[in-house]
């Protein structure tokens, strides 16, 4: 496999202290069962999965609790045996926030039974039977997108680079250097799997400079597989390039329009987790049953990576790694940069969760008081997406969506640069995210509108009509009145005249 | 002297002519103004601004003539945004006028509905489904929420419901 080093900088961006020392000090801790499990019914981005057990039902571990009916869907499966307690609506945390959906909530046994051997079905030959295996097996895009693999493998768009994304650009993040350090052969297996089923000529496994086990590890796998179409890229260490379209960016010199898709001009990216779940799925026959999770933060007794099974409830997870410790300011799901803070720790771990953070008080930026923009520029200089934060700023606050529209707000992907670095303590991330909320509340409000006219426009013409026609008929009926008049004087007069004379004949016989 | 009075004289005439011109010219003018008005009200027809919709009370706006706090479905985002285009006052919503809004949409009660098609015609944008004899239905992703349907009824069985409910 050939090492290579990318000859673009990245757009943007910031340097950030790491935070990772702590939980990769130690490997990731394996062998964790819960006592409980919360199995979302949609942990994916696409239509919910439908539930195929029953209340009371036992499961074990590996079995289909629900299946993909969607295309855009992919099944979930008990990741230990138990028995199901209640299908009830609950709070799940999901890409960019806590939201409530229906969920299978499950009371381990702690045997942690697996299916039978030979239960799941063998890899298939079939590239649209080995889609759908894919999606039954619940293969979702681990780096916290979770959109549906299977879809995003799909024959759409003829692909012409596969990157396999290990640059986990965040703060505090870990579990995909762990899982490369140790899993960096399956990691390389699981990459060329998905390569033959894209039939990509080509395929890059991009790595950031500062994880050199890593890419230590996944050279000598690239070079023990002997494929000729791997090569790796080592990225320089700036916040947001891991993101698909600064990635994308950097790699190939092309820009990802803001209405496409990576994969619609070509590019497919996949998370290493992900290429690890592929791997697991087609050589072993196993379903996502778990993801590595990075516990951290110094409200934490003992931070670590933890193989974690999907479902585990946060406060579960949380006393397998000692419990919390000290003055734990708040839980925070995701990075320190992207991630978000949440309400309780009752919340299941879910497809797309790579990290928890018990942030201690000392951690969290305190709220200093924001004061007047200074437009110095260095939001724009960090924007990654080369976009005006400050002038954004002002056409969010000014409530005037022409404006928002023309510095392109869509285009923000909310990494927080602007934010971190405005010397002025302006929210402007925050004020953002709102704003889009707000934004595309008036596009569709827009839209309505538009038609909303026109359905005037026609009711009117159709009454304007119907009155016209009314006229027409009226007219109608006075001109045939009109013309008809001589004919019918005529007419009566003919038959005045027929009864005078059938009169006198009537007097003429008497 | 005499020069001077030639130019004002020139002046006054020539400014004469283009006021003309000008007057000529502005009912078009207004009537780009009322289409601008037009585009920035919610065009949802409820007529509680009372005109008899929104193209009528946008020409009345342009025309100088309404103040530009009637749009009750507008509310106070509407105002700022004609104050705006218009270089007028921003002015307090006239809240008494009615209380149409784009987030409710009809709904008729199916066991009331005597089905006297009465409330098919007065839909601005024709969102009421029905013919005489039968049950009506609206269509909700139709409806503007304009609440004229609701007065027609004659047995009150149209009311309004949250529209993504
Ligand atoms: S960084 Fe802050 S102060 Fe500087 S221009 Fe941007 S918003 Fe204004
Ligand atoms: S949050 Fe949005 S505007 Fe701010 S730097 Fe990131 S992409 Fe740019
Ligand atoms: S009150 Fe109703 S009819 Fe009048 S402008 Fe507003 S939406 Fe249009
Ligand atoms: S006016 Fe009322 S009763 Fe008559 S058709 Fe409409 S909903 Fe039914």
């Amino acid at each position: 496999m050939l090492e290579y080093t990318p000859d673009r900088r990245p757009t943007g961006g910031l340097r950030l202290p790491a935070h990772k020392e702590a939980s990769t000090a130690q490997p990731i801790a394996r062998g964790f069962v819960p006592r409980t499990l919360v199995l979302a019914l949609q942990q994916h981005q696409g239509p919910p999965t439908t539930p195929v057990v029953r209340r009371g039902e036992r499961v074990l571990r590996g079995q289909v609790v629900a299946r993909a009916r969607a295309l855009r869907s992919a099944a979930v499966h008990a990741s230990t045996s138990g028995h199901v307690r209640a299908i009830e609506d609950r709070l799940v945390p999901s890409v960019h926030a806590v939201h409530r959906t229906r969920c299978i909530v499950i009371d381990a046994d702690g045997e942690d039974e697996p299916l039978p051997p030979g239960a799941g079905s063998a890899w298939p030959e079939d590239p649209e039977k080995q889609l759908k295996s894919i999606r039954d097996g619940g293969i979702v895009g681990l780096g916290g997108g979770v959109f549906p693999t299977a879809e995003k493998l799909g024959p759409q768009t003829p692909c012409k680079v596969l990157i396999i994304n290990g640059v986990e650009c965040e703060p505090y993040i870990s579990c995909d250097d762990m899982l490369m350090r140790e899993a960096a052969a399956e990691i390389v297996d699981g990459a060329l799997i998905m390569r033959e089923l894209l039939a990509a000529p080509e395929c890059i496994v991009a790595v950031e400079r500062d994880k050199p086990q890593a890419i230590e590890a996944l050279l000598e796998a690239g070079r023990a597989s002997g494929d000729a179409s791997l090569r790796l890229a080592d990225i320089p260490t700036i916040y947001p390039t891991g993101g698909e379209r600064q990635l994308v960016e950097m790699l190939t010199g092309e820009e990802v329009p803001s209405t496409h898709y990576p994969s619609e001009i070509g590019y497919i990216c996949q998370n290493v987790g992900t290429a690890f779940a592929v791997h697991r799925l087609v050589r072993a026959g196993e379903p996502l049953l778990s993801r590595v999770v990075t516990v951290a933060g110094d409200g934490i007794a003992r931070p670590q990576n933890v193989e974690t099974p999907i479902g585990t409830p946060i406060g579960e997870l949380i006393e397998f790694c000692g419990g919390y410790r000290g003055d734990v300011d708040r839980l925070i799901l995701g990075g320190s940069m992207m991630g978000y803070a949440l309400p309780n720790d009752e919340m299941p771990i879910t497809k797309g969760s790579n990290c928890l953070i018990a942030a201690a008080r000392t951690e969290v930026r305190q709220d200093f008081s924001e004061r007047f923009c200074i437009r110095c520029g260095n939001c724009g200089t960090a924007c990654p997406a080369r976009l005006l934060p400050q002038e954004l700023l002002r056409a969010a606050r000014d409530n005037d969506h022409a404006l928002l529209d023309e510095f392109g707000l869509t285009d923000c992907i909310e990494c927080g640069c602007c934010d971190v670095i405005c010397p002025s303590h302006i929210p402007l991330t925050e004020v953002f995210r709102n704003a889009k909320f707000a934004h595309a509340r008036y596009q569709r409000q827009e839209v309505f509108s538009a038609e909303t006219q026109q359905r005037f426009r026609r009711h009117e013409e159709r009454e304007r009509a119907d009155v016209q026609r009314g006229k027409d008929l009226q007219d109608q009926i006075r001109h045939e009145v009109e013309t008809d008049e001589p004919a019918r004087q005529q007419a009566i007069e003919a038959a005045i005249e027929r009864a005078r004379q059938r009169r006198s004949q009537d007097t003429d016989s008497e | 002297m005499l020069i001077g009075t030639v130019v004002l004289a020139g002046l006054a005439l020539g400014l004469c002519a283009v006021l003309v011109l000008t007057d000529r010219l502005l009912p078009a003018g207004r009537d780009r103004v009322a289409e601008q008005v037009e585009s920035l009200l919610p065009r949802i027809q409820c007529a509680q601004c009372g005109y008899p919709g929104c193209r009528p009370y946008a020409e009345a706006i342009a025309a100088g003539e309404a103040d530009i706090n009637r749009c009750p479905p507008g509310g106070e985002d509407t105002v700022r945004r004609l104050a705006e285009f218009l270089g007028r006052e921003v002015v307090a919503l006239d809240t008494t006028l009615g209380s149409a809004s784009m987030n409710r949409v009809a709904r008729i009660d199916e066991h009331n509905c005597i089905g006297c098609n009465r409330c098919v015609p007065v839909c601005p944008v024709d969102a009421v489904v029905g013919v005489q004899q039968t049950i009506h239905a609206v269509i909700a992703a139709h409806c503007t929420g304009c609440e004229i349907c609701l007065a027609h009824c004659p047995v009150d069985c149209i009311d309004l419901i949250p529209r993504d409910a």
